[in-house]
C-alpha cells in the first residue's frame, strides 16, 4: 500500500522542487486537518471515481465463454504458462452475472448470435467487450459464410479488437491489458445503446428510448434479423 | 493401475478384397447401374429400395458401418451416396447410390438399417434439400429451423435475409405427462455453458436428478465449411481449412484433406515427406488428446485445478516445438498438396534433440497423469462403469476413434487402411474394454503413449535420412485440375476417429462437391445411449469423455 500511496501523494505536490525547498509549505499540507484528523495513519486523496475505475481495471472477472478455435488460445492465456491472472484479469467466472468482461473468441453463426446477444445481456454493467481473432472482426476466414455473422460488432458493442486467427496467448494479454488501461484512466465507457440505435431514437428521453426498445422485444420469441447482405448496421 | 490391452492385429494388404461382382449379383435387379469411384464401386438404386438394399448389404456382405452419406445436386439430378465399409476391415468399401429427379428429390431413409443415418439425413435435408421417406424426425439440423433455403443447393438465394428465432423451449415430454404434478422438468444445458465444450445445446429432461431424455442440438458454429472448401483453389486455397475443422489437433485433418486430394488428382507423396507428415499428425493427436483428458477432468473435478493445468502445460510443449517447424502455434497450414511446406528448422539436431527432450520427459509426466487420473478413486467413482456404450450401438451409430476402441471395437485407420509412413513404423492399436468414462480416458492417455513411440521413430528416421534426398514436396502443377468427373472418399484416422473426405472433381479447379465426415458428428449423435437413465452429472461426464470439438461436430 504504502507505494502507491507515495505516488499519489506525490503526483498532487506541486513538484519535487516545492518539496525540498519550501519547507512551510510542505508543512501547511502536512499538518492540515486531515491530518489531524488521521493522525500518523497513511491515507490517499483520489476522486471516488478515480478509485472506482482503478480498482474495476485492476480486478476484471472473465466471463467463460468459449465459442470456436480462439477459445484454446484463450485458456492457453489463462493456463500456466502464459498466466493471464498475473495482471489482475484472472480467474474465468462460469456465470455471466459474476463478470465484467466477455471475451469473444470465434466464430459468430446466426444460430448462436441471439445468444451470444442474451449473454452479454445477463451481465452487470459496466461491462467490456474483447473480440478475439479476425471472425470477431469481420467473420474471418468464413467471412463469405452462408451462415456467418460478419463481426461481433453486428451483434454487441467491442471494446478492443485482437486480431489474428487465432491471436498468439501474448496478443491476447496485450489486448486485456489495453483493456485495462483504457478502464483505468475511465476511457472506456459502457456502450449499453449501440450509437446508431441512439441516433434514431435521438429526440427522445433516456427513459422513452428504454421503453421504445423494450416494447420491441417479444418476451417468447426473442427475434434476430439478419442482413446477409449488408450487415446489420445501417 | 490396469494396462491398456494391445492388439497386434497384422497389417492387411491395401488393396481392396470386396468382390463387387459378387455384390452386384447379391444385388440382383435392384442395382440399375454401376459406377467406378476412385476409392470403391457403387452401384445405383431406385429410390424406393434403399432400405431393402442397404439391408442386404448389411446382413448378407457384412457392411456394418455406415460411414458417410453425401447428398449433392447435379444439373439434372439430385444423388445420395452412402458410403459403407466395414468394421473388420475399412479397405472393403462400396457405394450406394440413390438418384433422385430434380423437381423431386425424394427417398427412402436409411435410418431403420443404420441408426447414424438419422443426423446425416437431417444434414443432407438442411443443407441440400433431399427429403427421406421414412425419417423418424427430418428437420433441420445444423441451421436455424426458420432459416429459408438449401445453402448448397444450385438455386439458393444468398440475398434472402433470414430471421432467427430464440424460442422458449418447450419441455417435450409435456404431453405424455397431462398429470399436473408430473416430475420431470426441462434442462436447457448450453448452448453457453462451460461444460458443453464450446457452443452445444442439450436439450434435457429430468426426472428429479436421472436423465429421462436428452437431445442434442448443433449448429451454432456451422461455419459452412463445405461451401468454403467448394469455393476454393485445390492447390493452396482449402489447405488452411481443415485446421479450423477440429481446432485442437490441426495436423490429422490436414493429412485428411492431403490423402484425399492427392488420390483424386493422383499425385506421389515423396518418402521425407511422408516422414514428416506422420511426425506432425502425432503430435497433433497428442494435442488433441491431452485438451482431452485436461477439460474432461476439469469437468469431473469442476476447477481450473491441477490436471487441467498439467495438460494444457503439456500442449503448450508441443506447441513449442511444431511451432519451430511449421511457424504457428495453432492453425498451421503446414500440408500442401503433394508434400509439406518446410524441412526442419536448420540446425536440424537442434530441433531433433528437442524433439527427444520432449519424448524422454513425456512418459514421467504421463506417470503424473495417472497418478492424478487413473490412480484417483473420486475419479474412479464418477467414471467406473458410468455412460457405458456397448460395441454393437456404437457400431450402429458410426462411432470411431477412441470411442469406439474403449468399447473393444479394434479399428483403426491408421492400420486398417494404411497411409503414409504409418506401416513401417511399430506401434500398436490401444483398445479397451469396458466403454465407459473411465475406459475412454485411459485409451487416450494409452495413444498418446503410442504417438510417442511413433514420433520417437521419425525422429531417428529424419536424422539419418540421406541428405539429398530429402524431398518434401513432389512435383504439382500450380493450378490443379483432377479429371473431370472423378469421385473419391478417403479418411484418415485423426485424433477424434475416422475423418473422411468425399470430393468429385468437374474439370476445374475447385471441387464440385466436398463432404467432410467428422467423427465428432457421430461420436456426439451416440449420447443420449449413455446418459439416459443416469445422473445429470454423469451425463456432463460422458460428453467430456466423448471429446467433441464443436468446429468438427458442426463444420
Ligand atoms: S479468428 Fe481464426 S482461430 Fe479465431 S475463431 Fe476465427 S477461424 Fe478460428
Amino acid at each position: 500500500m504504502s507505494d502507491s500511496e507515495d505516488q499519489h501523494i506525490e503526483k498532487r505536490s506541486p513538484g519535487r522542487g516545492a518539496r525540498t525547498e519550501g519547507g512551510s509549505q510542505l508543512g501547511n499540507r502536512f499538518n492540515s486537518r486531515l491530518r489531524e484528523a488521521f493522525g500518523s495513519s497513511p491515507f490517499i486523496l483520489t476522486k471516488f471515481d478515480k478509485f472506482m475505475n482503478w480498482v474495476r481495471g485492476s480486478s476484471m472477472f472473465m466471463l467463460q465463454f468459449g465459442i470456436a478455435c480462439c477459445s484454446l488460445e484463450m485458456m492457453h492465456s489463462y493456463t500456466t504458462k502464459h498466466d493471464l491472472d498475473r495482471f489482475g484479469a484472472g480467474v474465468p467466472r462460469a456465470s455471466p452475472r459474476q463478470a465484467d468482461v466477455i471475451i469473444v473468441p470465434g466464430t459468430i453463426v446466426s444460430k448462436f448470435a441471439p445468444r451470444m446477444k442474451r449473454v452479454y445481456d445477463q451481465m452487470p454493467e459496466p461491462k467490456f467487450v474483447v473480440g478475439m481473432g479476425n471472425c470477431t472482426a469481420s467473420g474471418g476466414p468464413f467471412q463469405k459464410g452462408y451462415n456467418v455473422v460478419k463481426g461481433a460488432e453486428e451483434v454487441i458493442p467491442v471494446d478492443i479488437q485482437v486480431p489474428g486467427c487465432p491471436p498468439r496467448p501474448e496478443a491476447l494479454i496485450y489486448g486485456v491489458a489495453k483493456l485495462q488501461e483504457r478502464v483505468a484512466n475511465g476511457e472506456s465507457a459502457p456502450v449499453v445503446v449501440k450509437p446508431y440505435e441512439l441516433e434514431r431514437f435521438g429526440d427522445l428521453k433516456r427513459d422513452d428510448v428504454v421503453e421504445e426498445l423494450s416494447d420491441r422485444i417479444d418476451e417468447e420469441t426473442l427475434v434476430m434479423q439478419y442482413n446477409w447482405v449488408e450487415g446489420n448496421t445501417p | 493401475m490396469s494396462t491398456p490391452e494391445e492388439s497386434e492385429r497384422e497389417l492387411r494388404p491395401a488393396e481392396s478384397a470386396v468382390d463387387y461382382d459378387a455384390v452386384e449379383d447379391l444385388l440382383g435387379d435392384r442395382a440399375v447401374g454401376r459406377e467406378t469411384h476412385s476409392n470403391a464401386e457403387a452401384f445405383e438404386i431406385r429410390p424406393d429400395e434403399v432400405q431393402e438394399v442397404l439391408t442386404l448389404l448389411k446382413r448378407e456382405a457384412g457392411f456394418d458401418h455406415l460411414s458417410c452419406l453425401t447428398a449433392q445436386e447435379y444439373e439434372d439430378r439430385y444423388e445420395s451416396i452412402y458410403h459403407l465399409r466395414k468394421y473388420d476391415d475399412p479397405t472393403q468399401e462400396v457405394g450406394v447410390i440413390v438418384p433422385t429427379p430434380r423437381d423431386e428429390p425424394v427417398h427412402e431413409s436409411a435410418e431403420p438399417v443404420y441408426r447414424t443415418a438419422d443426423w446425416h439425413e437431417r444434414e443432407a435435408y438442411d443443407l441440400v434439400g433431399t427429403e427421406f421417406e421414412g425419417h423418424p424426425d427430418l428437420r433441420r439440423i445444423l441451421l436455424p429451423e426458420t432459416w429459408v433455403g438449401h445453402p448448397l443447393s444450385k438455386d439458393y438465394d444468398k440475398e434472402q435475409p433470414q430471421v432467427v428465432t430464440l424460442e422458449e423451449h418447450k419441455n417435450p415430454l409435456a404431453e405424455d405427462h397431462r398429470n399436473r404434478e408430473s416430475d420431470t422438468m426441462m434442462l436447457n444445458i448450453g448452448p453457453h455453458h462451460p461444460a458443453t465444450h464450446g457452443v452445444l445445446h442439450l436439450k434435457t429432461v429430468l426426472d428429479g436428478e436421472q436423465v429421462v431424455d436428452v437431445e442434442p442440438d448443433v449448429g451454432y458454429l456451422h461455419r459452412c465449411e463445405e461451401q468454403m472448401a467448394q469455393n476454393g483453389h485445390y492447390r493452396h486455397e482449402i489447405m488452411p481449412y481443415p485446421d479450423r475443422w477440429d481446432y485442437s489437433s490441426h495436423y490429422p485433418n490436414e493429412h485428411a484433406y492431403a490423402r484425399a486430394v492427392e488420390d483424386l488428382a493422383d499425385i506421389e507423396v515423396p518418402e521425407y515427406a511422408k516422414v514428416l507428415r506422420t511426425m506432425t499428425s502425432e503430435f497433433g493427436r497428442i494435442l488433441g488428446h491431452m485438451l482431452a483428458v485436461g477439460t474432461f477432468c476439469l469437468d469431473i473435478y469442476g476447477d481450473f485445478t491441477a490436471i487441467f493445468m498439467y495438460s494444457m502445460m503439456e500442449r503448450d510443449r508441443v506447441f513449442d516445438i511444431c511451432e519451430d517447424l511449421a511457424g504457428a502455434r495453432m492453425m498451421p497450414n503446414y500440408f500442401r498438396v503433394g508434400g509439406v511446406a518446410w524441412d526442419l528448422p536448420e540446425p536440424r539436431e537442434d530441433w531433433i534433440e528437442k524433439v527427444r527432450n520432449y519424448l524422454d520427459g513425456l512418459p514421467g509426466r504421463l506417470e503424473e497423469l495417472h497418478d492424478l487420473i487413473s490412480g484417483n478413486e473420486i475419479l474412479q467413482e464418477r467414471t467406473v462403469n458410468v455412460g457405458i456404450i456397448d460395441p454393437e450401438v456404437a457400431k450402429q451409430y458410426g462411432c470411431t476413434g477412441p470411442v469406439a476402441r474403449a468399447s473393444g471395437i479394434d479399428y483403426d485407420i491408421r492400420r486398417d487402411d494404411p497411409y503414409s509412413y504409418y506401416p513401417e513404423l511399430d506401434w500398436n492399436v490401444v483398445t479397451r474394454d469396458a466403454g465407459d468414462n473411465y475406459a475412454r480416458t485411459l485409451a487416450r492417455l494409452g495413444e498418446v503413449e503410442e504417438s510417442a513411440r511413433i514420433i520417437g521413430q521419425c525422429a531417428d528416421l529424419l536424422e539419418d535420412w540421406p541428405e539429398d534426398e530429402r524431398t518434401i514436396q513432389s512435383n504439382v502443377p500450380r493450378t490443379l485440375k483432377p479429371p473431370d468427373g472423378k469421385e473419391t472418399y478417403k479418411t484418415v484416422e485423426a485424433s477424434k476417429g475416422e475423418l473422411g473426405i468425399y470430393m468429385r472433381s468437374d474439370g476445374t479447379a475447385k471441387p464440385a462437391r466436398f463432404k467432410i465426415r467428422s467423427p465428432d458428428y457421430h461420436n456426439l449423435h451416440a449420447l443420449p445411449e449413455m446418459a439416459e437413465g443416469e445422473y445429470v452429472a454423469d451425463l456432463v461426464a460422458a460428453l467430456g469423455s466423448l471429446d467433441i470439438v464443436l468446429g468438427s461436430v458442426d463444420r
